[in-house]
C-alpha cells in the first residue's frame, strides 16, 4: 500500500474541513477546555474523525479517530482484557486528552501519556495531513514529533488519527486508604499504580496478579475502599517528587501525586516555568509550523 | 590537516583545549568510522571535559563557519556519528562523571560519556538501575543512548531512552547553553525533552542528563525454549503477548545463531533446535511464577521443544551471555558483519524472517537473526568477508531489500539504531515529502544553519540550507 493509499476518507475530509486558511478550533470533549485560556471568539470549531478503526490485540496496538471518546476505547479494548491508561474523564476525547498532554493518576506506574503514543497523523496550517512516528510497539524512524504534539494544545496542527500502545487490564486492583507517611508507604512498594495523599490521608492503587496485590496490601496499614477520592478542581501544578516532602499548605483543599509530583487543588505555588532561551525556540517552532497562527488561537502553551 | 583555515581553526580550540584538541592521522582515522561500514573524514578531534569547553568549541565552529558533531562511545550502527561535512568531531569520552544520584526524586544527573553498565552497576547497591540496555552498554555512552532513543532487550516491558529520561542540558547549535525539560512530571511549555531525544545530534549537544532510575525487580525468572520449527517460535512470541502478558525481553535466535553462541559461549543451548526464545520475566514472585505458565502453556500449544528455566543467577546469566555475546561470535562464520534493524508487527515475523533467509542466499551472503522478537524488532545480521571483492555492494543491496520487506509488511526503518546516514535516504519509503519538510522545519529551528551533526536523518533535499553535500564520502549511499 503507497503511502497515499494509508490515508483514510475520513482523514482526508477532516483535512478539508480544517482547510488551510482561518482561524481554526478542534473541539473534543471539551472536559479540559480552559486549560492554556479559551480559544478565540470567532474560531471556527471542528471535530476529529472518530471510531476504533483497527484494534490488533497480538500487536498490542490500537488505531483509532481523534475524536473517539475514552469509553469507546476501553470498551473496545476491554473485549480483549486491554487497556490505554489514560485516566480522563470518560467523555474526553483521544485527540484532546492527547492535546493537552496532563497524565492521569496511575502515572506512576505507567508513565506520562506520551509514552504510550506510536504513531500520529495530524492536520497541519496548510490543511496537509502530516505522518509521524510509526504504526510499530518500538520506532525511531525520524524526530518524535509524536512527543513534541502531545501538550501542544493544537498549536502545531489538529491531531486527525493516533495510534496508541495497549497494555494488559491487570488482574486485580485494590484501592487502599488511611493515615500513614506516603513517603514510607512508597519506599514498601514494588512499582505500585498510585499513591495520592492530602497531608494526611492516602490513597494507594494497587495492580497486577491476585496474589501479588495482596501480598503488597499486607506490607500496609491500611483499609481496602472502591476507589480514588474526588480530585479537587481548580488548580493542578507539577512539582520536583521530593519537594512534597516539604509541602505545607495548611487550609486548603488539595492532593498531591506521591513519586509523581502532581499537586491537584487550589494551592498558591507556581509551577511550569519556561526559561528565555527555551521560551524562543518554542516561539520559533509555533512560527514555523503555524505562520499565520491560525490553529487554536487564544489558546497558549507558552505564556505571553 | 587539509587547508590553511583548518590550521587557524586548529590553533583557536587547541588554546582552549591544549593537547585534547587534536589533529593526528591516527585520532582522525579512528574518528572516522562508527559501528557501521560507513567511513568519513573527520577535522579536527576534541576532548571537552565540561559544559563550558563544549560551548567554546562550538563558539570557534560558529565563527569559523564550520559544523561539529558530537560522539559518544562510536557504537552507533547507522552511521550517525560518521563524519560528513568535515565536521569537527567533539568527543564525550572525556565528560564521564556520574554528577549526583537522586534517590527522593529517582532520578540520577549524569554526563554524556558516562558508560551505560556503569551507571546500572553503580546503582545497583541502591536497588535501582537504568532501564534501556542495548548490546553494548559495557562500552555505550549514556549521550549516545540520548542521541539515537538506544533501546535493548529489556525495552520490551520497561520502554526506550526517551521514557527514561527528565532533563537535558543542551548545548544549543547558536552555542547557547539550556535545560531541556526538569524534574517535574510536565514541565512547562512544549516536550522539547521529547524532540531532543532520538535527535541523533541534529539539534545541538547533550552535556547533562536526568536520568530516570528504575527500581531492581524483587523476582527474575528467565527460561530457554526451542523449538524445532522457527516458525512455532514466532508463534509463539505473537501468542505469549496475546496472552496478556509483556516479558521483561523476548528475544528470538535461529539455528545458525544458536550454533555460533553455543560454541563461543557453551552456555548449553539447544544446537540441534530451530529457534530458541530467550523468556525473562520480573517483578513482584505472583506475577512472575503466573508468568512462567503462561509461558509453558503457550510454548506448549506451539510445539515447543524443551523448557529450561534457570535455578540460580549464575545459569541466568549464562543464558544470557549467549545472547549478549551473539554479534561478536560470528566472527567464527565470516570476519565482518553487517547488523540491520528493523522492526515489523509481530504477527508478520515468520513472514519477514523467510524473506531475510530469501534475500541473503539471493545476495550470497549469511543471515544470522539474533533479535528482540517481542517487539518485532528484527536484527537480521549478513555475514561477509570484506576482502571478496564487490561483497560490500551486495551487503548494501540486500540491506535495501530487507529495509523494503520489513516496510511492506507494515513495519518501521529502524526499531533502535536510528537513522544516521545509513537510512537516511530510505526515509520516503516511510514519510512522504511533505511528512519530511514538516521535520526539517523543526530542525531548523534549533539548527538553522545546519551545523550539527550535517547531512543525517533526513535526506538531502527535504531542507533548503543543506550546504555540505560535496563532502559526502564514497560509500555512504547505501
Amino acid at each position: 500500500m503507497s503511502l497515499e493509499e494509508q490515508i483514510s476518507p475520513e482523514i482526508r475530509k477532516f483535512a478539508a474541513e480544517v482547510g488551510p486558511t482561518g482561524p481554526v478550533t478542534v473541539a473534543g470533549g471539551q472536559t479540559q477546555w480552559e486549560v492554556g485560556g479559551l480559544p478565540d471568539p470567532n474560531v471556527r470549531k471542528v471535530v476529529a474523525p472518530s471510531g476504533v478503526w483497527s484494534h490488533q490485540p497480538e500487536e498490542m496496538t490500537v488505531r483509532c479517530g481523534a475524536g473517539t471518546t475514552l469509553i469507546e476505547l476501553s470498551e473496545v479494548l476491554a473485549q480483549h482484557s486491554q487497556m490505554v491508561p489514560l485516566d480522563m474523564a470518560p467523555n474526553a476525547t483521544v485527540g484532546g486528552v492527547l492535546a493537552v498532554g496532563r497524565s492521569g493518576i496511575r502515572r506512576l506506574r505507567y508513565g506520562p501519556m506520551r509514552d504510550l503514543v506510536l504513531q500520529i497523523r495530524h492536520v497541519d496550517h496548510a490543511g496537509k495531513i502530516v505522518t509521524s512516528g510509526g504504526p510499530t510497539v518500538k520506532n525511531v524512524s525520524g524526530y518524535d514529533l509524536c512527543r513534541l504534539l502531545v501538550g501542544s494544545l493544537g498549536k502545531f496542527g489538529c491531531i486527525a488519527e493516533v495510534i496508541l500502545r495497549c497494555l494488559p487490564i491487570p488482574a486485580a486492583t485494590k484501592w487502599l486508604s488511611g493515615i500513614a507517611d506516603p513517603f514510607e508507604v512508597y519506599s514498601k512498594l514494588y512499582r505500585p499504580s498510585s499513591i495520592l495523599w492530602d497531608g494526611k490521608r492516602v490513597w494507594v492503587c494497587i495492580e497486577g496478579v491476585l496474589s501479588d496485590v495482596e501480598a503488597e496490601a499486607a506490607l500496609l496499614n491500611l483499609e481496602e475502599v472502591e476507589g480514588p477520592p474526588a480530585l479537587p478542581v481548580g488548580g493542578r501544578v507539577a512539582l520536583e517528587p521530593k519537594s512534597l516532602k516539604d509541602l505545607e499548605v495548611n487550609g486548603s483543599n488539595w492532593i498531591a501525586e506521591i513519586g509523581v509530583g502532581i499537586v491537584h487543588g487550589d494551592i498558591p505555588i507556581g509551577g511550569g516555568q519556561v526559561s528565555e532561551r527555551n521560551r524562543s525556540l518554542m516561539r520559533d517552532l509555533e512560527h514555523r509550523l503555524d505562520p499565520t497562527g491560525r490553529l487554536n488561537p487564544g489558546r497558549q502553551v507558552v505564556e505571553a | 590537516m587539509q587547508n590553511k583555515s583548518d590550521a587557524k581553526l586548529f590553533d583557536d580550540l587547541h588554546a582552549v583545549l591544549g593537547d585534547r584538541a587534536r589533529a593526528g592521522d591516527f585520532e582522525l582515522g579512528l574518528y572516522g568510522k562508527d559501528g557501521s561500514v560507513l567511513q568519513g573524514e573527520p577535522a579536527i578531534v576534541c576532548l571537552p571535559v565540561d559544559t563550558p569547553e563544549v560551548r567554546e568549541i562550538v563558539d570557534i565552529c560558529l565563527d569559523h563557519g564550520r559544523p561539529f558533531l558530537a560522539r559518544g562511545s562510536g557504537t552507533g550502527l547507522a552511521g550517525g556519528a560518521v563524519p560528513v561535512g568535515d565536521p569537527v568531531i567533539i568527543a564525550t569520552a572525556k565528560m564521564n562523571k556520574i554528577i549526583e544520584v537522586d534517590l527522593d526524586n529517582r532520578i540520577a544527573w549524569v554526563e554524556p560519556g558516562v558508560l551505560n553498565l556503569d551507571l546500572s552497576r553503580e546503582l545497583m547497591p541502591l536497588g535501582f538501575h537504568f532501564a534501556p540496555d542495548p548490546s553494548s552498554q559495557q562500552v555505550c555512552s549514556i549521550g549516545g543512548n540520548v542521541a539515537n532513543n538506544s533501546g535493548g532487550p529489556h525495552c520490551l516491558a520497561y520502554g526506550v531512552t526517551s521514557a527514561h529520561v527528565a532533563a537535558i542540558e543542551v548545548v544549543l547549535p547558536d552555542g547557547s547553553v539550556t535545560v531541556l525539560g526538569d524534574l517535574t512530571a510536565e514541565p512547562g511549555g512544549y516536550d522539547l525533552r521529547g524532540l531532543f531525544v532520538g535527535s541523533e545530534g541534529t539539534m545541538g549537544v547533550a552535556t547533562k542528563i536526568a536520568v530516570r532510575l528504575t527500581p531492581n525487580p524483587p523476582a527474575i525468572r528467565t527460561l530457554l525454549l526451542d523449538f524445532e520449527d522457527v516458525r512455532d517460535g514466532a508463534a509463539a512470541v505473537s501468542a505469549i503477548i496475546a496472552a496478556g502478558l509483556i516479558p521483561a525481553a523476548l528475544e528470538m535466535m535461529d539455528k545458525r545463531a544458536i550454533e555460533i553462541v553455543e560454541a563461543f559461549v557453551n552456555a548449553g543451548y539447544p544446537t540441534e533446535a530451530d529457534a530458541v526464545l530467550l523468556v525473562e520475566l520480573d517483578g513482584l514472585p505472583g506475577g512472575v511464577e503466573h508468568g512462567v505458565e503462561v509461558v509453558r502453556s503457550v510454548a506448549e500449544r506451539h510445539q515447543v521443544g524443551n523448557v529450561r528455566v534457570a535455578v540460580d543467577d549464575e545459569e541466568r546469566e549464562l543464558l544470557w551471555k549467549g545472547r549478549k555475546n551473539a554479534f561478536g561470535a560470528v566472527a567464527r562464520i565470516k570476519p565482518d558483519y553487517y547488523l540491520h534493524d528493523t522492526v515489523v508487527p509481530r504477527g508478520k515475523l515468520v513472514e519477514v524472517l523467510e524473506k531475510v533467509y530469501n534475500i541473503a542466499d539471493a545476495y550470497d551472503l549469511i543471515a544470522v537473526n539474533v533479535f528482540h522478537a517481542g517487539d518485532g524488532n528484527l536484527h537480521p545480521i549478513l555475514a561477509y568477508d570484506s576482502s571478496e571483492p564487490g561483497v560490500l555492494e551486495r551487503v548494501h543491496a540486500a540491506g535495501r531489500a530487507i529495509v523494503t520487506a520489513s516496510i511492506e509488511a507494515g513495519g518501521v526503518l529502524s526499531g533502535e539504531h536510528g537513522i544516521g546516514l545509513e537510512k537516511r535516504d530510505y526515509m520516503g519509503m516511510l514519510f512522504s515529502s511533505h511528512d519530511m519538510a514538516t521535520q526539517d522545519l523543526i530542525r531548523e529551528a534549533f539548527d538553522p544553519q545546519g551545523f550539527a551533526n550535517p547531512l543525517k536523518v533526513l535526506p538531502s533535499g527535504s531542507r533548503c540550507s543543506d550546504s555540505f553535500h560535496q563532502h559526502v564520502p564514497e560509500g555512504a549511499w547505501v
